[in-house]
């Protein structure tokens, strides 16, 4: 039975990720969160959906190194085969600007969190050399704006660790990918302007989960963020402070 | 503001949109939202019951998981945005399905009580909410109620069929039928009058669970169509083929469905069918939702968007209501290809507002021509009026309020179990609040 470890099991990505992955195959899944009662709803979700399903929840401090590393290497006594790291907060850059505390924590929550947590794993995995690795990213971590550079920062560091540890594993049986969600429809989204427009998560989840079968390291989802981003990186700093995004 | 279309895509109102992602806070997002608002599933909704502009909308579609599920009894507790398609992709590979379904499985738990929809085992099974044992209710007024056949019965039959005016559902409990697969036994029929397709439906209604009938609306030599009827097939020997996904990506600068088209259309449909009769299996998605293959089918009407126009004429009324329907809208030149005739048979509607009733239901889609459909329309309503016939609120967008009151006679008791927090275009239309 394949175990898969969530962190973060409570976001929206994450949700439908195991709903996808409870209705292919019987897994075993250790759910992590902070809600327990909406990880309970979604515990049962899962186990209706697949009888077979197996769910264990898990309360942590997200920003304690100590107890993330007792959590991931309790947790790993049963070896992971897959772990997905997709917690997160979007918060309000100008109140990021106006806050320091609120800056602070939307850096360690999206950046410093997700890093020990993937860093724990690769701890557990590395001796085994079997294990996969995916960390939601965003396309928001490619090239500073305006609009989010405190949380794109954070999604920067996401992103430069990933490559870092990809590097480290090239040569062995445990995989990394980086997954770079564009705007998605979420709860966390829903107050940006736009929201109708962002991408159904039941989609991205899909390609989410495309990504991780096929073992690619970095995935856009969906996939027309690969050539957005990649114009918006090239821009020439004069066209692109212009640009009001 | 979100602009917000349904399905017949007659006017784009611009809505506040609340998403309920949770149940825990949903009741108090439901109680502290200022202004009317209203419940919205999946947006399937043909007219402007689902519509409430400059209103908010609370989008219960991430409201989708499934709560428990017992393979002994058959028992569903799902939250109220689960995807009918989900509950058949999930269940009926274990055994189980939903005993009533409408024309498509992309709508809601909630949105399929709210509209208590029908199926075409109406004659056998009834209505959705016949099915519905339990639903959990949250109200503005921050109440919540559980609602069944037991408790708060008077609550229940006011929200099933309640256009989602009598609060939000929070949850439902449905009782599953046992299937034996994935396949029907189905056979298809042409008949050459109005007399055949009463004589095969009436017959068939003890052999067959399921009864449904095309008809040409265009055709000038008299009454001709392709009646279906199926029955569930224990095979299970045959592979499942992966459906096709075909998609209308943009929309027609005008309708695909004209007077020069449809009866093109409509001839060239008769007669390929006309040569497939005869016994076949089929599978349970193109027997079922032969349209959910093709995503934005709406669009095909152009930009104007359409109607749909669905009556039921009791059983008394049956042939000469619906030969004289059919007479007015072949004089017309409109309609569509979708034009669906099928028998309900006799069963005490779940529901205060519950459509169905022992007769016959002709609907029809129709491209939006303005004046010209909505004369038509007027036509088709004095028929129906005259037949004491009702038409369905889940599809209108246009019917006079009047008829509304004739149609629906327990619209009054109703009243009293709305939710004053909720209101749609339909209920301001249709009963000034």
């Amino acid at each position: 039975m394949k175990h898969i470890v969530i962190v973060g099991a409570t976001s929206a990505m994450a949700e439908h990720c195991a709903r996808i992955w409870a209705e292919r195959e019987d897994c075993l899944f250790s759910l992590i969160a902070r809600d327990q009662d909406r990880c309970t709803r979604i515990q049962k979700d899962l186990e209706t959906r697949n009888p077979n399903t197996q769910c264990r929840l898990h309360q942590v401090n997200f920003i304690d190194p100590a107890a993330i590393s007792e959590l991931i290497t309790r947790v790993s006594a049963i070896p992971v085969d897959i772990a997905l790291i997709a917690h997160g907060t979007l918060p309000d850059q100008q109140a990021c600007e106006e806050d320091l505390s609120l800056c602070e924590h939307t850096l360690t929550i999206n950046g410093t969190s997700p890093v020990m947590f993937a860093e724990a794993f690769a701890k557990q995995m590395a001796p085994l050399d079997h294990g996969h690795i995916a960390l939601i990213g965003s396309v928001a971590g490619d090239r500073g704006r305006k609009s989010n550079y405190v949380y794109g920062a954070a999604k920067g560091l996401v992103t430069r660790y990933a490559q870092g540890l990809q590097h480290r594993f090239a040569k062995s049986g445990v995989r990394v990918t980086l997954v770079k969600p564009g705007p998605t429809k979420t709860p966390m989204t829903q107050a940006m302007p736009n929201a109708d427009s962002f991408a159904d998560v039941r989609e991205v989840a899909q390609q989410i989960l495309k990504a991780i079968d096929s073992r690619r390291e970095t995935a856009y989802v969906p996939i027309k963020w690969a050539l957005i981003m990649m114009i918006i990186r090239h821009l020439p700093r004069t066209v692109f402070n212009r640009m009001n995004i | 503001m979100t602009k917000i279309e349904s399905w017949g895509r007659l006017s784009t109102p611009a809505h506040t949109l609340v998403t309920l992602s949770s149940v825990t806070n949903a009741p108090d997002i439901i109680a502290n939202t200022r202004g009317p608002s209203l419940p919205y599933g999946n947006g399937r909704s043909y007219g402007d019951s689902c519509l409430n502009p400059s209103g908010t909308l609370w989008e219960t579609r991430a409201l989708d998981r499934l709560i428990s599920f017992s393979s002994e009894s058959g028992l569903l507790t799902c939250e109220p945005g689960v995807l009918l398609a989900d509950i058949q992709r999930l269940l009926i590979p274990r055994g189980w399905t939903l005993p009533v379904t409408p024309g498509t499985q992309l709508i809601t738990v909630g949105g399929a009580i709210a509209n208590d929809v029908h199926g075409k085992n109406h004659h056998r099974h009834g209505s959705f909410c016949d099915h519905v044992t339990t639903l959990e209710l949250a109200r503005t007024d921050g109440k919540r109620l559980t609602c069944s056949k037991e408790h708060n019965t008077d609550w229940f039959a006011a929200t099933a069929g309640g256009l989602g005016l009598t609060g939000v559902i929070l949850s439902a409990t449905i009782q599953l039928k046992t299937a034996c697969g994935p396949w029907l036994t189905t056979e298809s029929i042409p008949y050459h009058s109005l007399d055949e397709f009463f004589f095969l439906s009436d017959e068939s209604e003890s052999e067959w669970e399921h009864t449904v009938s095309w008809i040409d609306c265009t055709s000038q030599r008299g009454v001709r169509g392709i009646f279906m009827r199926g029955n569930p097939s224990p095979r299970r020997d045959i592979p499942e083929e992966r459906p096709q996904k075909l998609s209308l990506p943009f929309i027609p600068p005008m309708s695909l469905v004209n007077r020069f088209s449809l009866p093109l259309f409509n001839s060239i449909y008769f007669h390929q069918q006309s040569k497939r009769t005869g016994i076949q299996i089929q599978h349970y998605k193109p027997f079922f939702y032969p349209l959910d293959s093709i995503k934005h089918w709406n669009r095909a009407y152009g930009r104007r968007g359409f109607y749909q126009y669905q009556s039921v004429v009791p059983r008394k009324h049956r042939e000469d209501a619906t030969a004289e329907m059919l007479n007015e809208i072949k004089r017309s030149g409109q309609g569509s290809m979708l034009a669906v005739l099928k028998t309900f048979g006799a069963r005490q509607p779940p529901g205060l507002m519950s459509f169905p009733m022992e007769g016959v239901t002709l609907a029809l889609d129709f491209p939006n021509r303005n004046t010209t459909t909505l004369k038509l329309f007027e036509r088709l309503d004095a028929i129906i009026r005259a037949a004491h016939g009702r038409i369905y609120p889940a599809k209108d967008a246009r019917m006079p309020r009047e008829l509304f009151e004739l149609g629906y006679p327990n619209l009054q008791k109703f009243q009293n179990f709305r939710d004053p927090g909720i209101s749609s275009s339909l209920s301001r239309r249709l009963t000034g609040s």
